[in-house]
């Protein structure tokens, strides 16, 4: 039902409230597919608690969350539980404080993420290491190495998660999250702490796994560098409403936006320079 | 303007150094040594023993200056042969101990041991109990080392293996072959059971609820005095046979014992014996699983677990199979242990089951490296085997005990076996001892 461009994810009214703070208030969005899609508004939004929303760690009361699958009904993503809409759904996030698992290696952290697709060989064949295993694991290997090529840390593979500089640590964790193999890829301010350079790197990243590898991408993130240039549509949100929602062209002169990010008075002039030159 | 300068002083001056140290055990010792409560015939009276505390103070006094003496030279030492000292920054490679290798010699060494000089048969009674503590460990290593969940009633499965067997054989007549995996089972189910309410909690509050549960099972032990005999116990189980043919003086009717079928003189060693290589095949075979499985997809599990939860849900990793999974196979080997060890006792009673045991079994694991088989049987060594030939010292083996503690904290604070190594590996990619450092670019 849905087509090359159709709609991946649709978000309606959903809404989330912590006691009397109303984090998320009757958001509606979608995602299409193949498309990155940039969520951004000023700190405190309730960007995160969307994410949270999405990704099960949060039960929102009101609202409905459909992923669109060709060849099954949709999942509904309210009515699941966290691990079942990362493996199911195959929804994969990534965090805003880096989650590796520290004390084990690149290479090990790449393989957790293909637990689920290792799940389905038998205890047996795996304790005596049948055939059947030894092809579910020489293929995790595989895909190990590839993204461990892509993001170019393949030499450090061996090494403790939790040594790598921060910026090598983000990368891996994305990469982590492309080996569970994700319909929709949500990533946290992925460009958080990185140097220009770096996020120019970062760019080239999501835009070949949008491009090559079919995966749609939503993202948080503050770095206009990374949203204006790469995004194919933006959501702003501030204080839990949804203010804005188009290409990032038309976003960036909403007035509702430069509202939010700059304050009433001094409007016009700043928001347009924070963009690509 | 006094304390500024005397506070360098302090800090350079061996002697003072040692001076100060020496105030310190002063302080401490005048309590503890100083004074003691004696009875005699007029009633409780003080004796004061200041001589002791002089003593102490002597005692650190020298040992401490000693120790200064030692770094200060080492230190002169270094300056004259490394005159450019070594960038903080640089780690030092650490040796790596060839665990593989070591853990062979231990298993060829163990295999030998009753034919060895020394091994007579306390020796081999020691290292029975040995095992006994290296099945329990590995068995709390898997929830506490590699699933990271703190465990502080783990002898509960113990209790509950070794109870089943003198319960399943008394009431039912079963043997201690067809008890074995009934013991493990029933012991799995109880992980499960304690494993299920306290799934949410993590650290500290999972720590207080198993510890309660090692409590409950042991109140119940001692009062349920139908079923358990209370605090009397159970006595007369069943020795375990050898696969059927029972070690005996005589033979019951129509059967025949151990020393005829194998046409040799009949000896009570033959019974310990065979229980010895009993246990070290559980020791084994309990090993090798963990090891295996540390390489499947389940024990990475549990690492990832232990290290970041919330991330394993966000990879689709069932949290609650995994938790459950360690528990129930951790209580197996405590419920398969416990089997051994009611048959290997024949009396057993809620005395075996304390906290204690609880706790002995969590320093084996903590000691021996997270995780780390190696590091379990020097551990299990260090903690129950020494303990045991040193006899004669009992009165000091707690101050052994905190001792042993203390140094191996100062010195391997990651346990006997040291830092954890990766249990996959991507082919031809070296495995280097420093922290990563971006290629040049």
């Amino acid at each position: 039902m849905n087509a090359e461009h159709g709609i991946l994810l649709d978000v309606e009214h959903l809404t989330m409230r912590f006691g009397g703070l109303l984090a998320v208030s009757d958001v509606s969005f979608h995602v299409r597919r193949g498309e990155i899609t940039a969520l951004i508004g000023p700190n405190g939004a309730g960007k995160t608690t969307l994410f949270n929303c999405m990704t099960g760690f949060y039960r929102p009361r009101v609202g409905r969350m459909q992923l669109n699958v060709d060849a099954r009904p949709p999942f509904l993503l309210e009515r699941m539980e966290a691990f079942r809409i990362a493996r199911e759904a195959r929804v994969i996030r990534t965090f805003q404080n880096v989650r590796l698992f520290a004390r084990m290696s690149v290479f090990e952290n790449l393989l957790v993420a293909r637990h689920a697709a290792l799940a389905h060989v038998s205890a047996a064949s795996m304790l005596l290491g049948f055939p059947g295993y030894g092809r579910a694991a020489r293929k995790a290997a595989e895909r190990a190495r590839y993204w461990l090529d892509k993001i170019g840390l393949t030499y450090a593979a061996n090494q403790m998660a939790g040594d790598l500089p921060y910026g090598w640590q983000r990368k891996l964790e994305i990469a982590r999250a492309m080996c569970a193999e994700p319909r929709l890829l949500c990533l946290d301010e992925p460009a958080a702490g990185l140097n220009p350079r770096e996020s120019d790197i970062l760019n080239m990243l999501l835009l070949e796994v949008r491009n090559e590898h079919a995966v749609s991408i939503l993202l948080i993130e503050h770095d206009m560098r990374v949203v204006m240039r790469i995004s194919d549509h933006v959501i702003v949100l501030d204080h839990g409403i949804a203010i804005a929602d188009g290409t990032p062209e038309a976003v960036r002169r909403e007035p509702a936006v430069i509202r939010a990010y700059l304050g009433a008075s001094e409007a016009e002039a700043i928001v347009p320079a924070r963009g690509p030159a | 303007m006094q304390r500024a300068r005397l506070l360098p002083l302090l800090k350079n001056s061996p002697t003072a150094d040692a001076a100060a140290a020496a105030g310190i055990a002063v302080a401490l010792a005048l309590p503890l040594l100083g004074f003691r409560l004696v009875d005699s015939a007029q009633g409780l009276g003080l004796e004061t023993r200041f001589l002791w505390v002089v003593y102490a103070a002597l005692a650190v006094f020298v040992g401490r200056l000693a120790l200064n003496i030692l770094r200060l030279a080492r230190e002169a030492l270094h300056a004259r042969a490394a005159p450019i000292s070594r960038p903080q920054t640089m780690p030092r490679r650490r040796t790596r101990w060839p665990e593989a290798g070591c853990l062979a010699l231990l298993i060829i060494l163990a295999l030998a041991l009753p034919w060895l000089p020394f091994g007579d048969r306390n020796t081999v009674d020691r290292a029975t109990l040995i095992l006994i503590y290296v099945v329990l460990a590995t068995g709390l290593s898997i929830v506490v080392g590699l699933a990271g969940l703190l465990d502080l009633g783990y002898v509960a499965f113990y209790a509950v293996g070794a109870y089943s067997y003198a319960l399943l054989s008394q009431h039912f007549h079963l043997t201690f072959w067809e008890c074995l995996p009934i013991c493990g089972v029933l012991a799995a189910g109880f992980g499960v059971a304690v494993g299920l309410p306290v799934l949410r909690l993590r650290g500290d509050y999972l720590a207080i609820v198993t510890l309660g549960f090692g409590e409950i099972v042991h109140v119940v032990l001692v009062n349920w005095t139908a079923v358990t005999g209370g605090p009397n116990g159970i006595g007369g189980i069943p020795r375990p046979d050898f696969f059927g043919i029972p070690f005996a003086a005589a033979a019951s009717e129509g059967g025949m014992t151990f020393a005829q079928y194998f046409g040799v003189p009949f000896s009570p060693v033959q019974r310990i014996y065979f229980l010895y290589y009993l246990i070290l095949a559980m020791a084994v075979i309990g090993g090798a699983l963990v090891w295996r499985l540390r390489r499947l997809p389940l024990g990475r599990a549990w690492e990832a677990l232990r290290e970041d939860e919330i991330a394993c849900v966000s990879l689709g990793l069932n949290p609650t199979m995994i938790k459950l999974s360690a528990f129930a196979l951790g209580a197996t080997f405590a419920g398969v242990a416990g089997a051994f060890f009611a048959a290997r006792q024949g009396f057993i009673s809620p005395e075996s089951f304390t906290f204690i045991e609880s706790a002995l079994i969590l320093a084996i694991v903590v000691l021996g490296g997270m995780g780390s088989q190696l590091g379990i049987v020097l551990a299990a060594i260090a903690l129950v085997g020494l303990p045991e030939w040193f006899r004669e010292l009992a009165d000091y083996r707690m101050l052994a005990f905190g001792a042993a503690m203390v140094l191996i904290m100062i010195w391997r604070p990651r346990g006997l076996s040291g830092e954890r190594r990766p249990t996959a590996r991507l082919k031809g990619v070296p495995q280097l001892a420093t922290p990563a450092v971006a290629p040049a670019e």
